[in-house]
């Protein structure tokens, strides 16, 4: 499969992770299939089949042993990666908090799709909102152009020294991972460049510096290990910002902790991630056409999650709607409702806001359903009233 | 008493009525042409005609696959699972209401590589339920990956050059976990495969029976088959020899095959019953 990097290229999100993993050339690709990431690895096998890379690739017979090799490997002093979505996720949940608890730098793609039961291969967010507290950095990507970059940033920030976490980069599942885009791709030896080689600190096969990992700590060193990686995940933010000024300083695309859209006089705004973000600018559009103020935020990191910039951008908005392709099942809105609705604590003058639930299990969302909930906030602004705190809609 | 011979009646072969036990709404199926899945589902559906078994005290219960969409069109009690757990599943069914007659559908890399824990334990256990491995040495339903019963040397998504992994021998493992009835057959042999099922049907304990039968979309176009028949012919039909002829041939001609037929059935304790025995009497009678 002859890619070329010249120009624009068009690439679905699962071959343009499939080039950027060829790209990065791992050590080491633990992996088991799963629809919608499926294709990842399968076109990475073929890199690998045709010694386009040096990568072990280790086809496992479960998302549990694929994620305890990934570990393996990890300690090793590899640098390792793999993809999954859904059920694939779920079945790694006991590994995720070993890869964050021993503080090892994999990259996974997580391809979104709905969780069981009942059955569904589409996409919502429900698999990585699950793991949110899993102590893994995750980055939300709205088109292939960004996983593509957020893939490759994503080694940078998990090997970086003061985060040393593992990175999940979430996009959505056949929405984003089986559409093709036109993208720009970056020379592989600009790829390795950024990245830089893998020199761990400490592995378990550094003989002459014996180390242990996942040792037995009880009432006296658990909580320091803890409070460690809870300080590790704070200082990822800035990280974040650092890579993403690199990346843009050097290849001219910017993501930033967040995209803003015609945020800066808004009213109203919703606050949505991933590929529906590109759906309620649509709408955003439409309304501006007619004069209304209405605007869009789309967050790209979720985990450390960015609350005074959140404050900070929502700020002088009278009404905003949080979308989220996932349920909390709180009896209290999504999960990315509750994060923003927190960080909007602090300000003196906050804004009200509301939570809608979409597209569960890849119901279609549409320019339509965005600009109703436009409609709803510019209500709200112009009433001060709430009607309905929290519900769903695209039913 | 008359000695007249009873006049021979023609015999009228009545069609088997499938449609007894389908959900007809819910097809047609999404198996692709050529798939052995659906042979192996019309054989289970005459044998559990020919058992007497009532729809309603049959719960089906599968994992994920091609194979696992199989409850989705009978219309018994049905269950949908996980990848890999359809046998936790099912036992937890069974403890609870050990009346119901469960049968499980389940894919080679349902039974072997994502779920192979469960099924050595569930042997082990000796637990009263018929288990189907359908087994086409793939994961058809990604796109064809190797499985667990990929030959070396097969072709797939994530073996170009071969596979290098030595397959499972599912019966033969079945056995050494503890299941008392364990047979193989194919969808080829489709006749011989009803009966088969039956008295897997029939059996109390765990039976287990390794179904081989064709992916045609990925194993066979990977491994350059012309046709699904062509696959039947070299993989079902002529590597395979029934465990009953098989004494009669040489032992070249059985090298590389694999047997049919009921190839291990021994009676032993099954599981609820040794839990009611064992421990719910005792504890109840010490009130
Ligand atoms: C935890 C988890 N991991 C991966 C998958 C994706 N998956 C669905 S079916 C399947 C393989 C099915 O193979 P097999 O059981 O042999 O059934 P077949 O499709 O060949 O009939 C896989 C890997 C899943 N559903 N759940
Ligand atoms: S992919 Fe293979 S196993 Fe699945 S339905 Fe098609 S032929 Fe059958
Ligand atoms: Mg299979």
């Amino acid at each position: 499969m002859a890619i070329s990097t010249k120009g624009q290229t068009g690439l679905t999100g699962n071959t343009a992770i499939a080039y950027a993993m060829k790209q990065i050339n791992p050590d080491v690709c633990p992996a088991y299939p799963i629809t919608p990431s499926t294709a990842i690895i399968e076109d990475f096998s073929s890199y690998v089949a045709d010694g386009a890379v040096d990568t072990e690739l280790i086809t496992v017979e479960s998302e549990h042993s694929a994620m305890s090799a990934c570990i393996g490997a990890a300690a090793a002093g590899a640098r390792v990666m793999t993809a999954t979505s859904a059920q694939g996720l779920a079945l790694m949940w006991e590994m995720l908090y070993i890869a964050s608890g021993m503080r090892f730098p994999i990259v996974i793609a997580n391809v979104n799709r709905a969780l069981s039961a009942p059955i569904n291969i589409h996409c919502d967010h429900s698999d990585s909102m699950g793991a949110r507290d899993s102590g893994w950095v995750q980055l939300y990507s709205e088109t292939v152009q960004e996983a593509y970059d957020n893939f490759i940033q994503a080694v940078r920030i998990a090997e970086n020294e003061k985060v040393l976490l593992p990175v999940m980069v979430c996009f959505d599942g056949f929405i984003t991972s089986h559409a093709i885009e036109n993208i720009s791709l970056l020379d592989d030896a600009e790829v390795r460049e950024f990245i830089g080689e893998y020199k761990p600190r400490h592995h378990l096969l550094d003989t002459d510096n014996p180390v242990t990992y996942g040792a037995m700590t009880l009432q006296d060193t658990y909580i320091e290990f803890k409070r460690q990686q809870s300080q590790a995940m704070s200082r990822a933010k800035d990280v974040v910002t650092e890579v993403g000024r690199e990346f843009a300083g050097k290849f001219g695309r910017d993501y930033g902790l967040m995209e803003t859209y015609r945020l800066d006089d808004a009213e109203a705004a919703i606050v949505i991630l991933n590929s529906a973000a590109g759906t309620t600018k649509v709408a955003a559009d439409e309304l501006r056409k007619q004069g209304k103020k209405v605007g869009v935020l789309r967050p790209r990191l979720f985990r450390p999650f960015p609350f005074k910039e959140m404050a900070d951008a929502l700020k002088n908005v009278k009404a905003v709607a949080v979308l989220d392709r996932a349920d909390s099942m709180n009896g209290f809105g999504g999960p990315l409702f509750n994060e923003v609705r927190s960080a909007l604590y602090e300000l003196d003058t906050r804004p009200r806001v509301i939570s809608r639930i979409y597209g569960l299990g890849g119901r279609d969302y549409k320019v339509k359903d965005a600009a109703s909930v436009f409609d709803e906030l510019l209500k709200i602004s112009s009433t001060g009233k709430v009607e309905t705190l929290q519900k769903y809609i695209t039913l | 008493m008359s000695t007249a011979a009873p006049e021979k009646k023609e015999k009228v072969v009545q069609p088997f009525d499938y449609n007894k036990y389908l959900r007809p709404n819910k097809l047609p199926h999404i198996w692709c042409p050529g798939c052995g899945h659906g042979i192996v589902l019309k054989a289970l559906l005459r044998a559990i005609d020919k058992a007497g078994l009532q729809k309603d005290n049959i719960v089906m219960v599968s994992g994920i696959g091609c194979s696992s969409r199989t409850p989705g069109y009978v219309d018994f009690n049905t269950m949908h699972t996980l990848h890999g757990r359809a046998l936790p599943f099912a036992t937890g069914i069974k403890f609870a209401r050990p009346d119901l007659k469960v049968i499980v559908i389940t894919g080679d890399g349902d039974a072997l590589a994502i779920g192979g824990n469960h099924f050595i334990h569930a042997c082990r256990r000796n637990i009263d339920m018929t288990v189907l491995v359908y087994t086409n040495a793939t994961y058809g339903m990604t796109g064809g990956q190797y499985s667990p019963t990929s030959p070396v040397g097969s072709t797939a998504t994530t073996s170009r050059y071969g596979n290098i992994e030595p397959p499972f021998d599912t019966c033969e493992m079945a056995k050494a976990s503890g299941a008392t009835f364990v047979a193989r057959g194919t969808a080829y042999h489709a006749i011989e495969l009803e009966k088969t099922i039956y008295d897997s049907l029939t059996h109390r304990g765990m039976a287990v029976v390794d179904i081989i039968d064709a992916c045609p979309t990925y194993f066979g176009r990977m491994n350059k088959f012309k046709s699904a028949t062509q696959m039947m012919e070299v993989i079902e039909k002529e590597n395979t020899v029934n465990i009953k002829q098989a004494d009669k041939l040489p032992p070249e001609k059985l090298q590389g095959k694999m047997l049919r037929g009921i190839l291990h059935k021994v009676e032993k304790p099954e599981y609820c019953q040794q839990y009611e025995e064992h421990v719910i009497k005792k504890a109840t009678s010490k009130e």
